[in-house]
């Protein structure tokens, strides 16, 4: 090799890197393409601009399903949606780096290690005043199974419960077998698949089987996998594992379980098998109490819920936007999203990509707190 | 790039006045001083890089470490953040080391063959698209590898999983599990032997083709055979090289991420530990970007990046070790690339490579 060459090579390298670096410190990372927007705008006007937000997974589909629904009516409006988790989601919004987050669960107000309560710096971000926790999108979580020729399978709290918790090891066993009279069960072990990364899924599944089991779980609910099982990563993961593995069993969003053509469980609450549909799991939205005051609207969901016909794992995941204290042409835009986010007309397209909409009692207050939003 | 092209011309034209017939190029004048300074800027940057990450890894996984409860070194429990923190490697360590050594074992033996058939067996016109497509294999993301393994080829490993675990079952190590599972170590360890292939082959197949003549006719002319010669003279002359390559891949082993994170099923914590490669685990990498969306506190994220710094530190150990086999394997096995390369000005580049 000739020095030429090198010397070549070598000044192409650096030049680049310094190109690298200059545009490293060109590029501004606060968004600065928002014209002057109509900052008096109610909700149902369309305002110019982009919006930027982060968060849970779980409603990826739903949200991304929303926002081309409102680029059809709002087409000045960008909204990109990050799924990074709602973690992230959380963090990002309280570091005011995007305008709302999506989140499995609604804000903490106790902090956990020590540090600053989710909620209190929310309302930092917010100038002050409180972000608000409005549930958007009901995810129901199936219990989905592989298992050769068994097309319907019910379960009730205590069997699902210790079917997770290792106790129950086989599909054969006597618990599963009172509760599917008639059904053709192998003797071969359960393969329990789990979510390996923290999950939203599993912190309100494991509130279901805490609440439902009879204290059949012995774990606490928490975003990590307490119980049995091999570990998957994310709900693809684990819905691939199910499928790929003979006589296994995991839970799941509705969605994943059903483009994996997996078998869906009934679940028996007390009052009869209840198959998992729009319907039930929003039956089960209706059941559940306010966490929050106000017009803070979390959700205190009952996993053990007896209610006829309702679907009892469900996992509502909310918007965290501010009451108070974004600048004005960015309020105009969460609120005209969110506004159509929470309409009739946006709430009924999730039915097809296996969310469930709100039930309509909900919804009116979800709306009635979007449009308290200055 | 302008720069040296702005100042090099006024250089030459004295050059090659003074005399044409001898172009020492422009001693001593701005393009050398550039140059070399070029040379030790890179030099200099590549030692910061490495210097840098290291703090940042100390840095932030210092106060994890103060808080942890639990053996970092020995414990298998991996319980970050919340008020009595407790986690340790030890689960991880195994699982990285163990999937990677197994990747190699399977990995560099192939790789010598596949080098050894492209450099002296296969005909000219075989030899190309054999590297070609061995090339290829390095240019696939690793995500596209996580995915394939566990969608298509982790079902067809599973009669080799069978049948080593039926053959060699009453080593913990080939034990079959419970559980009919398809994300096991040696799936993932197939894998990675698969990904690092490419580079352990392309670095041997240079080696080995740089066999001095003299080395390969002098072994035929003492009547050796093909394999003789190889083994005589070439196999001796590549070995320090095959070593550098060999510990490349295993670099690239023990820091593969996703295609790990896809293939691998996480245990859990309640069942006891299990040995055998034909269960689950986690990586070192994949632990930490399994994890990553979540890492909500400081102490937690603490406790990733102390995990991080193992890998890191790990991965130094083994860089060491492969300078350490290379600067061991015998100065008869060096000498002849020294003088090849040496042929112009021995002392300097005696002093560059070092």
């Amino acid at each position: 090799m000739s020095v030429n060459r090198l010397l070549r090579v070598g000044t192409v390298a650096v030049a680049s890197l310094g190109v690298l670096a200059l545009s490293a410190c060109g590029s501004d990372p606060e968004s600065s393409a928002n014209p002057g927007s109509t900052s008096s705008s109610s909700g149902g006007d369309c305002p110019k601009g982009t919006l930027n937000a982060e968060g849970s997974s779980a409603q990826k589909n739903a949200i991304e399903e929303v926002i081309s629904k409102y680029n059809e009516k709002c087409t000045d409006v960008t909204v990109n949606y990050n799924p990074t988790g709602s973690g992230a989601g959380i963090k990002q919004f309280n570091a005011s780096q995007v305008d709302f987050a999506g989140s499995d669960s609604a804000l903490k107000t106790e902090s956990k290690d020590g540090g600053e309560a989710e909620a209190a710096a929310a309302a930092k971000r917010c100038q002050g005043s409180p972000a608000l926790n409005l549930p958007m999108v009901i995810g129901p979580v199936a219990i989905a199974y592989n298992v050769d020729g068994l097309d319907k399978l019910v379960v009730d709290g205590a069997t699902a419960a210790k079917i997770f918790q290792g106790t129950i090891k086989t599909w054969n066993d006597p618990a599963i077998v009172k509760l599917n009279p008639g059904a053709k069960l192998p003797t071969a072990p359960i393969a329990v698949f789990f979510r390996s990364d923290e999950s939203g899924t599993t912190e309100n599944f494991t509130k279901y089987l805490e609440a439902a089991g009879g204290g059949a779980w012995t774990g606490k609910p928490a975003k990590k996998w307490t119980g049995t099982g091999a570990g998957k990563e994310k709900s693809a993961g684990v819905a691939e594992g199910v499928k790929s593995t003979k006589n296994s069993i995991t839970y799941v969003e509705w969605s994943y379980a059903v483009d994996n053509k997996l078998g869906v469980a009934q679940v028996d609450t007390g009052a009869g098998p209840v198959e998992l549909s729009a319907e039930s799991a929003g039956k089960a939205l209706a059941a559940a109490k306010p966490a929050g005051t106000g017009s803070d609207l979390a959700l205190k969901l009952d996993y053990a819920t007896k209610a006829p016909g309702a679907y009892p794992i469900i996992l509502v995941t909310y918007e965290i936007a501010c009451s108070k204290g974004l600048p004005a042409e960015k309020t105009a835009l969460v609120k005209s999203f969110l506004t159509y986010f929470a309409s009739a007309d946006g709430q009924s397209s999730l039915a097809d990509l296996k969310y469930a909409p709100l039930p309509e009692e909900t919804r009116t207050k979800v709306d009635a707190a979007i449009q308290a939003i200055s | 790039m302008s720069s040296t092209d702005g100042t090099a011309p006024p250089d030459r034209p004295t050059d090659r006045s003074t005399g044409p017939k001898l172009d020492l190029g422009p001693v001593g004048h701005l393009g050398d001083r550039l140059f070399a300074g070029l040379a030790r800027g890179s030099g200099g940057l590549v030692v910061a890089i490495v210097a840098f990450v290291g703090i940042f890894l100390l840095a932030l996984a210092i106060p994890a470490l103060a808080d942890n409860n639990s053996s970092f070194l020995f414990s298998r429990i991996w319980e970050p953040g919340g008020e009595t923190p407790r986690f340790g490697i030890a689960a991880l360590f195994y699982t990285t080391l163990v999937s990677s050594i197994i990747a190699m074992v399977i990995a560099v033996p192939i790789a010598v063959g596949v080098a050894l058939f492209t450099t002296y067996y296969s005909p000219k016109r075989l030899a190309a698209p054999v590297s070609h497509a061995i090339d290829l294999l390095a240019a696939v993301p690793s995500i596209i590898y996580g995915l394939w393994a566990i969608i298509f080829f982790a079902p067809i490993l599973r009669p080799v999983i069978d049948g080593l675990s039926s053959a060699l079952g009453w080593l913990p190590l080939f034990e079959k599990p419970a559980t009919d599972n398809l994300g096991v170590v040696f799936t993932a360890s197939v894998v990675l032997a698969i990904m690092i292939l490419p580079v352990v082959t392309a670095i041997s197949r240079e080696i080995f083709a740089q066999t001095p003549i003299t080395h390969r006719e002098g072994a035929l002319a003492l009547g050796a055979t093909r394999w003789e010669m190889i083994r005589m003279a070439v196999l001796p002359y590549g070995r320090s090289g095959v070593v550098s390559a060999s510990m490349l891949g295993l670099g690239r082993a023990l820091g593969e991420t996703v295609a790990v994170l896809i293939i691998l099923s996480v245990p859990n914590g309640n069942d006891p530990w299990d040995s055998s490669i034909f269960a689950g685990g986690e990586t070192f990498a994949s632990k930490i970007a399994n994890n990553a969306a979540e890492f909500d506190s400081p102490e937690k994220t603490g406790a990733y990046i102390a995990a991080g710094l193992v890998l890191f530190v790990v991965t130094f150990l083994v860089n060491s070790a492969a300078r350490l086999i290379v600067a061991r394997s015998g100065p008869g096995n060096r000498r002849p690339r020294r003088n090849r390369r040496a042929g112009t000005n021995p002392a300097q580049t005696e002093g560059a490579a070092t």
